[in-house]
């Protein structure tokens, strides 16, 4: 029941707009990883109670896949934003801090 | 005996007759009326039987907390069962049946299981029907079942339709009473958008029934003008007989809107589901009356004293002549007030309080009223009628000082503020020990997407019972406190306290909870799940709280310690229908059809789904079986022409400076360095290294690829390709453009296909097109892309040409081919013919844990590229495990046609004790060119051992030989499609 | 392609009630790829096609012709049908030496008209967008879901919308509007 603002179109999606893509912001590693690295990047993935960063894309609108911060607990949006990064943004960070003193990111 | 008053009815239209049956029986109403009101008018008091004991039943509430009377509503298309007789708006012509009682509603066979209730307590189920373990299957269940449920289930398809409908607001007040209206006009007045629901078809709420002044004015009046001062506003909107349902994160609200119920002829849907946001949310949704827990508390004609209030001043319906109260509180007065105004006798009012001093008891004993304090009821007399009730000291353990003769009870518990939307999501409750219920907490409101509170609950939905509290002009006699009564008489032995019902509707009684502490449930969601507490359809409105104080009493821990159970939406049932909305029959899904399926339609073409797409599975004529079918299009694009509707085939635009190198990373092998105007067969992997899609791809210029993708797969493969653009390869430069449906794509096939094409004008430049190849130009009039491709093994062409001039090819190649005998065929024929030349097919061949290795297509894997998606993968150790079942061909030995995914058995047991496996069917087709049953599988060490048989498993338990080949079983020199 | 050959996903497609539902024929439409924040993408699109470029999820109208912000490397070009190839032409050379892509997208799409009082009422019926004249008016493009599936829709006046998706599921989009339209179902909000 979730409501995302895409950053590209600005639209505050419904949840049946966008499709769910997962942990963000993992790292694809190269044909030499190790066997370890490679399985992690397959299949560990992060469910943390709390602070989550995510993959979203705007399927039924302009397209584009997005990235959010939310709480996987109470569904709180501290913000979404780019796709092209590699780690979220300060302003997401700040705005995670301002309203969870206690969260660090890990 | 209940029976329509002379006068009164607040709803009523007194010059509006209306007819209806119940039973089979005619009876007449008013409009204005709820079935129950209706009922009650006609002196039908008993309305149903209990679900487990069968007990008798009378209609006990006038609102959406009603447990009993619910009824089998309507006939045929429009039949519906457990409708709630007291929210069942009447119309002309209404018809409803009674549930769960045979053969009579009088005279139930079930009943006699009644005087076994003593030899049914709760858990009965669970520690009867264990042992021995068969018998729960074969004995037990079927048993049971034919006991379980309370309405019957519809036959036939629903008559009506349904919709969602969508709105946004700034403010939605859920509850149109009066702390809803006043709500309203304060959130209307600051120019929000307001929306206001109202679960019934009137506004005002309880207010014009139980009476005070706001602005000095009748309630009645207030609600007037404040109605009128609310439609003229234009940011306001009022909508009765929508149902605040659930509320969901993010201001996510469900409303549900009985559109036509009331009026079934009407020519609109049935039922309307509102998917409304709302950025705030203000429940104002009221209150709901406890019943008392005495001995025969559910003999019918015992009834909440608020709702015997309703039915005389809403619907001018006396529920009997002589109403004994009992209370434990001074609203209950009110009822006393309001029948003796209505010319009813009220022989008694029985106060389980020490003293009632109030304004509302002085009233009372002023009309001449008898009140009796710290006195309770010790028994009811009567079993399908209420006949008199027993007093007794509500200290003591129950002797009787007084028999009275009366035939209601109207009881008072003291009232549970509507909390279940503010709990929806999340909303946390406290107990309100002075007024012995739960209320909001506003210091824990359900919380947004910014993590703000976004719910308020105002008015008695707060547990602001009094007028003065919810608005300031207003202005109701003042009330002593109640004092908590969970159980009367206080020593009440096991005798009475068997007989104190709980939930009417699961006959869950006072006895059922205590066991259910005695025996080590302290969780208040166990004791629900082992007694069946509020788990009927009313979902525990009338009777939770009691039994959570009767709990809590029995594990010796206050009631806040011992909590509610969770409350869920929806808030009432709301019907499959408008869950579903207009999602059903032509527009359950889309179907997604090409710009020749009309064609295919007309010429009686079996259809078979493929994702959403409907494509033909073949053609038959007149007296053709499929089977037939199928064999005669195989051998017609054999032999001579074939026509084939590949439009469904994805075809994804991929353009940019860096195209070649964003193709090497899709696909397997080496796209980069395939030359404008040829065309590459490719293989596309996931990251887990196994085979997610194939196709034909096409080089349209030196930064532009044509990629042609599985029938199924251009969705998600063009999602693939903008996932990697957009998260990982953002700085490649890069366009895709999923172009799928802008072309209709016609493969003409066959040892004709070049004769056809001549003869329709071809216009392509050099006129043997090699295999491979593609060329844009003309034919005929057609602006057309031609491609050199074959799936079928013979000489063929995939014509495209945009969509909209998709038929008239496909027109134009039929006359044209007529000469040739022009078959037009099918995706099984396709399939056959694919298979004949040992061509994989993804989701048959492959599923997502097949490689393209395992499939013997390593020649499409290039060993020059760095990196491709799945590279890795492939290295890793259970990839490369020479064990791995690979793909061969397989040839019965009798000729039959092996069964789909049988699997080849091994010698020896798995751990769990199957048969071993080694290998199984992917694909299987009798071929018409071999006259044979062929096939493809999956075999470990397959391609090393051509020529063995191999048994497989039939699923009647016998096996079926076949040997081991080639999965190339057609013109293997592909003399034919080098044509 | 000679004239008549070409036909739309439902030509005359037509049903009735809160509003009019009706598939107006063949429409030319044209997507643009290209970096919309870059210097030469605005002039390069007014060499081309007269139009400027719309502002976020804008559409802006000259004559025949309109222009559709998509998305922030996405435009779509509104024209006659048979001028769909002109036009990507048009483009192609106008930007040649950029990175882009133009393509004609006709015949890929389906368009449908509604038309009447019950307009808004019918499009929230279906899509989960706040359709009140306030938030969605005239020049607003909204690319969204049309019951299941994507879809893109704009107002052309108060009491007119327009609604493109895949010719494919011409049929269901058209039967599910028509549904919503039908007689009886207004709801009065709008």
């Amino acid at each position: 029941m979730l409501i995302l603002r895409c950053p590209y179109c600005g639209v505050h999606a419904d949840e049946t707009e966008l499709t769910p893509g997962g942990e963000a912001h993992l790292t694809r590693p190269g044909p030499g990883a190790s066997d370890d690295d490679f399985e992690g990047y397959l299949f560990r993935r992060r469910n943390p109670r709390g602070v989550h960063f995510e993959r979203w894309c705007h399927t039924c609108g302009c397209g584009k896949w997005f990235h959010a911060a939310r709480c996987t607990v109470t569904h709180q949006v501290f913000g979404t934003y780019s796709a092209q990064t590699t780690e979220p943004p300060g302003a997401i960070i700040a705005a995670i801090r301002a309203r969870r003193p206690d969260w660090t990111p890990t | 005996m209940s029976t329509r008053l002379a006068r009164g009815g607040r709803y009523l239209d007194r010059s509006r007759p209306l007819a209806f049956t119940f039973n089979g029986r005619r009876m007449h109403g008013l409009a204005g009326d709820t079935l129950a009101s209706a009922l009650l008018a006609n002196g039908q008091m008993l309305v149903g039987r209990s679900f487990k004991y069968h007990r008798p039943r009378g209609i006990v509430a006038a609102g959406v907390e009603e447990p009993n009377a619910l009824v089998n509503l309507g006939a045929g298309g429009r039949f519906e069962p457990n409708q709630r007789a007291t929210t069942t708006e009447l119309f002309d012509g209404l018809t409803a049946r009674s549930q769960n009682h045979w053969p009579g509603l009088g005279f139930d066979i079930g009943a006699l299981g009644g005087l076994a209730a003593r030899v049914l307590p709760a858990g009965f189920y669970y520690k009867t029907f264990i042992h021995p373990r068969p018998f729960w299957k074969h004995v037990f269940e079927p048993v049971l079942r034919q006991s379980a449920g309370l309405g019957a289930a519809p036959r036939e398809r629903d008559a009506d339709r349904y919709e969602h409908f969508h709105v946004f607001t700034d403010t939605l007040i859920i509850g149109g009473g009066v702390a809803g209206l006043h709500a309203a006009k304060q959130a209307g007045a600051a120019g929000r958008r307001v929306l206001l629901l109202e679960q019934s078809a009137h506004w005002g709420g309880r207010g014009p029934v139980d009476g005070g002044r706001i602005d000095g004015m009748p309630i009645d009046d207030w609600v007037n003008v404040t109605l009128h001062t609310l439609n003229d506003m234009p940011n306001v909107t009022l909508r009765a007989r929508i149902t605040g349902a659930g509320v969901y994160d993010h201001g996510y609200v469900l409303g549900y809107e009985r559109v036509a119920d009331h009026a079934p002829d009407a020519g609109g849907p049935r039922h309307r589901l509102w998917r409304i946001r709302a950025a705030r949310v203000i429940t104002a949704t009221g209150a709901i009356e406890r019943p008392l827990s005495f001995a025969g508390n559910d003999v019918p004609g015992v009834m909440l004293a608020s709702a015997l209030r309703d039915y005389v001043v809403n619907y001018g319906v006396s529920a009997g002549e002589r109403t004994v109260i009992v209370t434990n509180n001074d609203d209950a007065y009110r009822t006393a007030i309001a029948l003796q105004r209505a010319g009813l006798s009220v022989p008694c009012i029985v106060d389980a309080r020490p003293d009632s001093s109030g304004v509302l008891p002085a009233q009372a004993r002023a009309l001449g009223i008898r009140v009796k304090t710290g006195t309770a009821i010790a028994g009811v007399k009567g079993r399908r009628r209420v006949a008199g009730v027993a007093l007794c000291r509500h200290a003591g353990t129950g002797t009787v000082t007084e028999r009275i003769a009366c035939d209601v009870v109207a009881m008072s518990g003291g009232w549970s503020p509507v909390v279940h939307l503010w709990s929806h999501c999340g909303g946390k409750l406290i107990w309100d020990a002075a007024a012995a219920h739960f209320r909001p907490d506003p210091a824990q409101p359900p919380t947004n997407q910014a993590g703000d509170g976004f719910v308020r609950a105002v008015g008695a939905a707060n547990g602001d019972l009094h007028l003065s509290g919810i608005l300031p002009g207003g202005t109701a006699p003042a009330e002593a406190p109640p004092v908590p009564v969970w159980m009367m008489p206080l020593g009440a032995d096991i005798g009475k306290r068997a007989r104190m019902w709980l939930d009417y509707q699961n006959d869950v009684k006072v006895t059922d909870v205590q066991l259910a502490a005695q025996e080590g449930y302290e969780s208040v969601e166990h004791a629900k799940r082992y007694t069946t507490l509020g788990m009927a359809t009313d979902q525990g409105k009338l009777g939770n709280i009691n039994g959570l104080a009767v709990l809590s009493d029995a594990l010796k821990a206050p009631v806040p310690q011992v909590g509610t159970t969770t409350f869920r939406p929806p808030y009432t049932p709301i019907s499959m229908g408008a869950i579903a909305g207009e999602a059903r029959g032509h527009v359950f899904q889309p179907i997604r059809r090409t710009p020749i399926h009309d064609w295919h339609t007309a010429q009686g073409a079996v259809f078979e789904p493929v994702g959403l797409w409907r494509r033909p599975y073949c053609f038959p004529r007149p007296g053709e079986c499929r089977a037939d079918a199928v064999m005669r299009e195989v051998t017609g694009a054999r032999t001579r022409l074939g026509l084939f509707d590949a439009s469904t085939l994805g075809k994804i635009l991929v353009k940019g400076p860096d195209a070649g190198r964003f193709m090497d990373m899709l696909y397997t092998n080496m796209m980069s360095t395939l030359q404008p105007g040829r065309c590459r067969y490719g293989l596309m992997c996931n990251e887990n290294g196994f085979l997610m899609d194939d196709g034909v791809v096409a080089r349209l210029d030196d930064t532009t690829f044509l990629a042609h993708t599985t029938t199924g797969g251009a969705g998600h493969v063009h999602a693939h390709m903008e996932s990697w653009l957009q998260c990982e390869w953002w700085d490649w430069q890069v366009y895709t453009a999923d172009v799928t449906e802008q072309w209709a794509q016609i493969a003409v096939v066959g040892p004709k296909a070049r004769a056809v094409l001549e003869k329709l004008g071809w216009n392509l430049g050099a006129r043997a097109l090699p295999l491979m190849a593609w060329a844009e130009g003309r034919i005929g009039a057609f602006d057309v892309r031609v491609f050199r491709i074959s799936f079928s093994g013979e000489l063929s062409f995939e014509v495209a040409v945009p969509a909209s001039q998709g038929r008239a090819l496909w027109d134009a190649l039929l006359e044209a081919g007529a000469e040739f005998n022009a078959t037009p065929y099918g995706t099984e024929a396709m399939h056959v013919m694919r298979a004949e030349k040992g061509f994989i097919m993804i989701g048959d061949e492959t599923d997502g844990t097949v490689t393209p290795q395992d499939l013997g297509l390593g020649w499409a894997i290039s060993r020059k590229k760095a990196d491709y998606l799945g590279k890795r993968a492939q290295a890793r150790r259970h990839m490369t495990d020479p064990d791995r079942w690979r793909l061969v061909g397989l040839q019965t030995l009798d000729g039959t046609v092996l069964p789909d995914g049988a699997y080849a058995l091994a010698k020896g047991e798995n751990s769990a004790g199957q048969r071993n496996t080694q290998g199984r069917v992917t694909s299987s087709y009798h071929s018409p060119t071999l006259g044979c049953g062929i096939a493809m599988g999956l075999v470990k060490h397959g391609p090393d051992r051509m020529g063995e048989v191999l048994a497989f498993s039939t699923t009647d338990g016998g096996t079926v030989l076949a040997r081991i080949v080639s999965p190339v079983f057609y013109d293997p020199k592909g003399t034919a499609q080098n044509a | 392609m000679p004239e008549g050959m070409g036909v739309s996903a439902l030509p005359g497609a037509r049903a009735g009630g809160l509003a009019v539902v009706r598939e107006p024929g063949l429409q030319g439409m044209v997507s643009l790829k290209l970096d919309l924040t870059a210097g030469w993408a605005a002039p390069g699109v007014m060499a081309a096609t007269g139009h400027a470029v719309p502002g976020q999820r804008q559409i802006t109208r000259i004559g025949q012709g309109a222009v559709a912000w998509m998305a922030p490397d996405e435009l779509l070009f509104f024209c006659p049908h048979a001028q769909a190839d002109v036009l990507v032409a048009a483009l192609s050379d106008a930007l040649k030496d950029r990175h882009h892509l133009a393509v004609n997208m006709s015949d890929a799409r389906v368009l449908f008209a509604i038309e009447g009082p019950g307009t808004r009422e019918v499009l929230a019926k279906r899509m989960p967008v706040d359709v009140h004249p306030d938030s969605f008016a005239p020049g607003q493009m909204r690319r969204t879901r049309l019951a299941q599936v994507p879809a893109a829709v704009w107002m052309t006046g108060p009491q007119a919308a327009r609604v493109v998706c895949a010719r494919s599921v011409a049929r269901y989009a058209f039967d599910t509007l028509a549904l919503a339209a039908q007689q009886g179902g207004a709801v009065g909000v709008y």
